[in-house]
């Protein structure tokens, strides 16, 4: 099978009339990466794999694959396979019959099409479903019947459109699992569309943020969870704290951020968004809610004073909301090593934090809930 | 509410169906007698009626009916004929309309597809003589344009009678088709389209099974329809091609011989119902998948 074919993005805008769905989007994909776009629904992010597969030409730019380029080609002539959202598996054709249908198409015979397609029942652990119709089978079943018809073309470059949104959540983890050691397995390039960020960290090499059209930020998902460059990233991948404030000072990569609500506060001004910002600017700083933690220390830049307005026990973790000065809300979460204390509500706590914990980034525009 | 509706259903297809095709059936066995003498002595149960469509009339020299055989053959070869156009023109038609996104435009088409049947079906086929006739639209303009020197008589060669036969039962094809392939999820043939499968191995794989029920559907009534049409072949068909139906309608009216109109009628209803089961069983259709 073949294995790290590269797909590059150059400069490639998808317009629909007025509309501009994707906007300049630039993405260097590795041979043999497992590649996410991560993203809220229409952000874009199911044009840009529908671009990649054929079904869509760019309204401008360049898609690679391989080095090659591949505008004016159509789906067919791409290597490249889908997997669609609903899977669209053919209702009328047994197992066997979906899985070797690209073989089918290109004229092999009938011992050679379940031959191969045995190999490939086997390797997603249906060996003798074959001769079923795919209603027959459950969920989890048909997911990977699609896995193994898209492989069964020997694409190069495998395109799955949010494949697992359809699942429940125990059966979605598992998939995750499978997924990966499937895409270890054949060695190709996986290119995975979700809204889904948990599915994106666990199984991706590298993750593209994207936001109505734009792409934010290329990275592996521990930088895109630690270091976002965008407010928009840093709201969007888990959750977050968010101070705005105006930057007072900068020293040697962090800054501090003045604000009426919260006073002086000391965070790292985040990877790339470093050159981009200067004192007077606005900005915003993102601390998790795990980088909180209690303190006795004095007042200083890495000190918030907050009341508690209740907790919530989790079991692994326990989760104190807060309301610092004028109302300004956060979410702390405290491992519980086994002296959880849940704290009253009204009670006045020094929160701490890591100043290299607290990124800051341009002020812009947060992901809705 | 809903067993009300099923009982006026039934009602209707009992009595006012069924009921009577009985009576025909029963009424093709016996000896065409004046209404005084019916249930009489002379009364009895006869094979006379059908032997005279195998046979033709007792001291017939030739031993068959070949005239009337030939009428009864001729008309299913010819619906079966009207059934299979309508088929090739009707299912890109369906697959356009049933595929294609975007209401306005669908809309006006189907309106455009519905609008001429308010029309009765007698005008349509006059209609339909007059674009075909020697002096007709399509002659007039064939001669205009020097593509021919003399009218082709289209009525002469049937053309006429196929194409008021197709049209009038255009519909029927169309929509049976068009409800199944509407609702056939569209990923479906871009998946077919991904795998590298041509446009013509997308509808023989994907898109033809899937719309079988639709296609058996149409093609049964269009078939039905066309072998049982009495207007369009009196009207439009050429002074040699009598329809079958003709025939019955000849021996119940101006016959006046009700017994042998009924067994005419009853063999033409027994061979339709033949030719449209048989062909369901040869392409894997279940009576179920009809009322789809």
């Amino acid at each position: 099978m073949s294995s790290g074919v590269s797909v590059d993005l150059q400069d490639m805008w998808i317009k629909f009339g007025d509309f501009v769905a994707v906007r300049e989007a630039n993405v260097n994909i590795k041979g043999g990466d497992f590649f996410s776009f991560l993203g809220p629904s229409g952000c874009g992010k199911t044009t840009i794999l529908r671009a990649v597969s054929g079904f869509l030409e760019p309204s401008d730019g360049n898609i690679l694959i391989g080095g090659e380029n591949m505008i004016g080609k159509g789906p067919n002539e791409r290597p490249t396979a889908l997997i669609f959202q609903n899977l669209a598996l053919f209702p009328l054709m047994k197992v066997w019959e979906n899985i070797a249908f690209s073989m089918e198409v290109r004229g092999a015979s009938a011992g050679e099409r379940r031959k191969r397609a045995d190999e490939l029942l086997d390797m997603i652990a249906l060996s003798d479903q074959g001769d079923k119709l795919p209603s027959e089978l459950s969920g989890g079943q048909k997911q990977r019947v699609a896995i193994a018809r898209a492989l069964c073309a020997e694409p190069d470059v495998l395109l799955l459109d949010e494949p697992l949104s359809a699942l429940d959540l125990k059966l979605r983890q598992h998939m995750r699992t499978e997924l990966r050691e499937i895409q270890k397995r054949v060695g190709i390039t996986f290119i995975y569309i979700t809204h889904d960020q948990g599915e994106a960290l666990t199984m991706s090499d590298s993750v593209a943020v994207m936001k109505a059209g734009i792409i934010d930020q290329i990275a592996d998902g521990k930088s895109i969870y630690d270091d976002p460059s965008t407010a928009f990233v840093a709201s969007f991948v888990g959750e977050n704290n968010c101070f705005r404030g105006k930057i007072s000072k900068i020293i040697d990569g962090q800054a501090v951020i003045d604000s009426n609500r919260t006073g002086a506060l000391r965070g790292r001004i985040a990877t790339g968004a470093q050159g981009k910002l200067s004192v007077g600017d606005d900005a915003m700083m993102f601390i998790r809610p795990e980088g909180l933690s209690l303190t006795d220390k004095e007042a200083s830049d890495t000190r918030i004073m907050a009341e508690v307005h209740h907790s919530e026990f989790e079991g692994q973790s326990y989760n104190v909301f807060l309301e610092g000065t004028e109302g300004k809300e956060m979410k702390m979460a405290l491992t519980n090593r086994g002296e959880a204390q849940l704290f009253d509500a009204g009670s006045n706590l020094k929160i701490s934090f890591d100043a290299n914990q607290a990124v800051i980034v341009p002020v812009g525009e947060l992901a809705s809930e | 509410m809903g067993w009300m509706l099923l009982i006026l259903v039934l009602f209707w297809t009992v009595m006012l169906i069924i009921l009577p095709q009985l009576y025909m059936f029963d009424l093709s066995f016996h000896p065409n007698l004046p209404p005084p003498e019916m249930g009489g002595p002379k009364d009895h149960h006869t094979l006379e009626n059908y032997k005279y469509l195998v046979f033709g009339a007792p001291g017939n020299e030739d031993g068959y009916n070949k005239v009337d055989l030939l009428v009864f053959v001729r008309t299913l070869i010819a619906a079966a004929f009207v059934t299979v156009i309508d088929l090739m023109l009707c299912y890109p038609i369906a697959y356009f309309l049933g595929q294609t996104k975007g209401g306005g435009f669908i809309r006006i088409l189907v309106l455009l597809l519905i609008i001429p049947y308010w029309i009765n079906e007698i005008l349509r086929a006059f209609a339909f003589r007059i674009i075909f006739g020697d002096s007709g639209v399509i002659n007039e303009f064939l001669i205009l344009f020097s593509v021919i020197d003399s009218p082709i008589d289209f009525i002469r060669a049937n053309v006429a009678l196929y194409a008021g036969l197709g049209y009038a039962y255009i519909l029927l094809m169309i929509f049976p088709m068009y409800n199944v392939i509407e609702s056939l999820d569209r990923n479906q043939i871009e998946a077919a389209r991904d795998m590298g499968a041509s446009w013509v191995t997308i509808h023989r794989r994907v898109v033809i099974p899937y719309a079988k029920p639709g296609i058996a559907s149409g093609c049964t009534m269009v078939f039905m329809l066309s072998a049982g049409a009495l207007a369009a072949p009196q009207i439009l068909g050429g002074p040699s091609s009598l329809w079958f139906t003709q025939l019955v309608y000849q021996w119940f009216n101006t016959g006046s011989n009700w017994t042998q109109a009924s067994s005419y009628a009853i063999v033409l209803l027994g061979a339709c119902l033949v030719i449209v089961l048989t062909v369901m069983r040869l392409f894997k259709v279940n009576m179920g998948d009809i009322g789809k």
